[in-house]
C-alpha cells in the first residue's frame, strides 16, 4: 500500500494526529466490472483533499462507499477511530460523513429555510417552528458567509452558486464533519466558482475534513491541501499539493507516468 | 424583500377575484343566486368535492395523482350500505366504511411506494377494480334505507348550515394546516419537489407517500359518506368521475402537476369556483350536458396556466 507522504496540513501540524477518515483496502466489484481493487487513503481534520483521476477510475464508487450508498465487497473503512464494515446512509449521516451531491439534493420549488433543516426540521407535536427556523437559517448563513437576502425564497429562483451554499449549510447544520463535494464547481461561472472554493477553504479552515473530487486540476491545485491520483480502481499516489507540479498529477491521470 | 414571492400569494389573489367577479356575474343574472338558500346549496353541492380535492392536493402536491378517489366514493358509501343492511349499527358502519377507504387508498399508496409503479396506472386500475367489486357484489343495483341517524350526516342542519357544509369545512381546514403548517405537508411538497434529495437526508419517503395516499382514500371514503347518506342510497356509479372535478380544482387551485408546491387554500376558492359555475349553469336553465364540458375546459386551461407558471420558474 501507499505510504501516506504528508499529515494534517493546514491547521494541525501534529504528526500524531491519527486521520478522521481512512480507508483500508477498499474492493468493489458489479458483476465483473472491478471498479475498486484495494483504496487505502485518508483525510485528516482541517484539510482539503482533492481525489483526482479520470473517469472510471473509481472515484465515484469510492464516494458512495463513503457516504453509504454501497457496500464495500470488503475493507474496512474507519472515521473517528470507529471501524466499519459497510456504511449505511443513516450511519454515515450520523457520523458526520456528508455528500454533497452534484445535483445538490435540493428541491428547487421549496424555500431555503426548508432545504436547509431538511430531515431536521424543528418541530413542536409535528408542527413546524417557521419562525425559529428562517431566524437559525439566516443565522447559520451568514457564519458561513453565504450571500442569501432571503431564507423565504424557493431555491429554484437562487444562483448556482448560492444553491450550493445552501447545500453546504444542510450538511454543516446536520452536523457534518466530513463533507465530500463531487465536482463542486461544474458548470458555474467565475464569480461562482470563487465563492465556492472559498467556501470551501473556511470550512477546512474551522476544521471540518473535506474531500473534493473534480476534473478542474486549476481549481484543485488551487484550493487542496493534498491531492491522491486514482487510477483504474486503485490509489495510485497521495500527493502534497505545495510540493507538486499540475503536469505530474495530468501524467498519473492519465497513465503516461505508472508508479506501480 | 418580499417581492419574489409575491407570485405564489398572488395568484390565490387572482383567483379571488375570479370568484368574485364569477359571482357577481351571476347574481346580475339571476335574482335568485345571491339568497342564502342559494349559497347554501352551494356550500352543500361544493361539500363533497371539498373533501375530495383536499386529499386530491395532498397527493398532486407530492407529484403523485390518484385517479381511483371516484370508485372509493362508491367503495365507501356501499360498504357501508351493505353493512348496516346486515344489520350493523350506523356508526360501526361508517367507522368500518371510512377504515375501508384508508385502506383501499394505503394498498395504492403502497404499490406505489414499494412497487416504484407510476401511480397514474396503479390508481387507474384500482379504479376499475373497485368499480367492478361494486358491481358484482350489489348486482348493479342500489342500497337503500339506512335509518336516520346516518341520513343525518348527509341532511342533517346544525343551526342554518348543513353537515356536509361542517365537515367539509373541518376537513378543509385540517386539510390546510397539514400541508402549510407540519412536518408532514413539507415532506408531501418536498416529495414532488425533489424525492431523491428527501431519501437521502433520511426521510423514508416510501411511508410517506403510503400516508399520503391513505389520507386521500380517507378523504374520497368521507366524500362517499356525505354522498350515500344526503341519499340515503348507495347507488353503485356513485362517485363516477368525481375524480375529474377533484383534479379540476387541485390544479385550478395553483397545485402544480408535477408537483412541490400545492395550496389548500387554492384549492378550496377553485372548488368554489367550479361549483358556482355548475350552479350557474343550473339557474340560467342551460344543460347539465355542458357541465362536463365545462370542467375539462377548466381543467385543461389550468393546466396550460400551471405548466406556463411552472416554465417562467425554471427560466430564472
Amino acid at each position: 500500500m501507499q505510504q501516506i507522504m504528508g499529515y494534517g496540513w493546514g491547521n494541525n501540524m501534529n504528526e500524531e494526529k491519527r486521520p478522521f477518515l481512512e480507508t483500508k483496502d477498499i474492493y468493489k466489484s458489479f458483476g465483473h466490472v472491478e471498479a475498486l481493487k484495494g483504496v487505502s487513503m485518508n483525510a485528516y481534520e482541517g484539510e482539503v483533499l482533492a481525489i483526482v483521476g479520470d473517469n472510471g477510475a473509481g472515484k465515484s464508487t469510492l464516494i458512495k462507499i463513503l457516504s453509504g450508498v454501497l457496500k464495500p465487497d470488503s475493507g474496512v473503512i474507519c472515521i473517528d477511530g470507529r471501524e466499519y464494515c459497510g456504511l449505511t446512509s443513516r450511519k454515515a449521516i450520523e457520523e458526520g460523513v456528508s455528500t454533497v451531491y452534484q445535483d445538490l439534493a435540493l428541491g428547487n420549488t421549496m424555500d431555503v429555510t426548508s432545504n436547509l433543516f431538511l430531515g431536521s426540521e424543528l418541530t413542536k407535536c409535528g408542527f413546524l417552528k417557521k419562525k425559529k427556523m428562517n431566524e437559525e437559517a439566516r443565522r447559520l448563513l451568514d457564519d458561513l458567509d453565504i450571500q442569501i437576502p432571503d431564507v423565504t425564497v424557493p431555491v429554484g429562483d437562487l444562483s448556482g452558486g448560492q444553491r450550493q451554499g445552501v447545500a453546504v449549510a444542510r450538511l454543516v447544520h446536520n452536523g457534518g464533519r466530513l463533507l465530500i463535494f463531487d465536482e463542486p464547481t461544474a458548470a458555474m461561472g467565475l464569480n461562482e466558482s470563487n465563492a465556492v472554493l472559498r467556501l470551501i477553504k473556511k470550512l477546512a479552515g474551522e476544521g471540518l475534513t473535506v474531500i473534493i473530487i473534480s476534473h478542474n486540476l486549476p481549481h484543485v491545485f488551487h484550493i487542496s491541501d493534498r491531492i491522491c491520483v486514482m487510477r483504474q480502481g486503485r490509489v495510485i499516489r497521495e500527493l502534497r499539493t505545495e510540493a507538486t507540479e499540475m503536469d505530474e498529477v495530468v501524467a498519473m491521470i492519465t497513465g503516461a507516468v505508472t508508479t506501480d | 424583500m418580499e417581492k419574489k414571492r409575491l407570485p405564489d400569494y398572488s395568484y390565490t389573489l387572482i383567483l379571488l377575484g375570479v370568484l368574485i367577479l364569477v359571482a357577481g356575474i351571476l347574481t346580475a343574472a339571476s335574482p335568485y343566486f345571491l339568497t342564502w338558500k342559494n349559497c347554501r346549496n352551494i356550500l352543500n353541492q361544493s361539500a363533497i368535492y371539498l373533501v375530495l380535492s383536499v386529499g386530491m392536493t395532498l397527493v398532486i402536491s407530492a407529484g403523485q395523482i390518484d385517479l381511483s378517489v371516484g370508485a372509493v366514493i362508491g367503495f365507501s358509501g356501499m360498504s357501508m350500505g351493505l353493512l348496516i343492511q346486515n344489520g350493523m349499527p350506523a356508526p360501526a358502519a361508517v367507522v368500518t366504511g371510512l377504515l375501508i377507504s384508508l385502506a383501499i387508498g394505503m394498498v395504492n399508496g403502497l404499490i406505489v411506494a414499494y412497487g416504484r409503479v407510476n401511480s397514474f396506472i396503479v390508481t387507474l386500475s384500482t379504479m376499475t377494480i373497485l368499480r367492478g367489486i361494486i358491481l358484482i357484489l350489489t348486482n348493479s343495483s342500489s342500497v337503500f334505507g339506512f335509518g336516520r341517524v346516518f341520513a343525518f350526516i348527509g341532511s342533517g342542519k346544525v343551526g342554518p348550515v348543513n353537515m356536509p357544509i361542517i365537515i367539509s369545512l373541518v376537513i378543509a381546514a385540517l386539510g390546510a394546516m397539514l400541508l402549510h403548517k407540519t412536518r408532514f405537508g413539507n415532506y408531501c411538497l418536498f416529495i414532488g419537489s425533489n424525492e431523491v434529495a428527501l431519501n437521502r437526508s433520511g426521510v423514508d419517503v416510501k411511508k410517506y407517500k403510503v400516508i399520503i395516499f391513505s389520507l386521500c382514500g380517507l378523504c374520497a371514503g368521507i366524500a362517499g359518506l356525505i354522498v350515500t347518506a344526503r341519499l340515503n342510497s348507495a347507488e353503485p356509479l356513485a362517485g363516477q368521475g368525481y375524480e375529474m372535478d377533484a383534479i379540476a380544482a387541485t390544479i385550478l387551485g395553483g397545485t402544480g402537476m408535477q408537483g412541490g408546491k400545492g395550496s389548500v387554500t387554492g384549492t378550496v376558492i377553485a372548488c368554489f369556483i367550479l361549483n358556482i359555475l355548475k350552479n350557474g349553469l343550473t339557474l340560467l336553465s342551460i344543460s347539465s350536458h355542458y357541465q362536463g364540458i365545462l370542467t375539462g375546459l377548466i381543467l385543461l386551461v389550468s393546466v396550460l396556466i400551471s405548466e406556463s407558471r411552472q416554465r417562467k420558474r425554471s427560466e430564472v
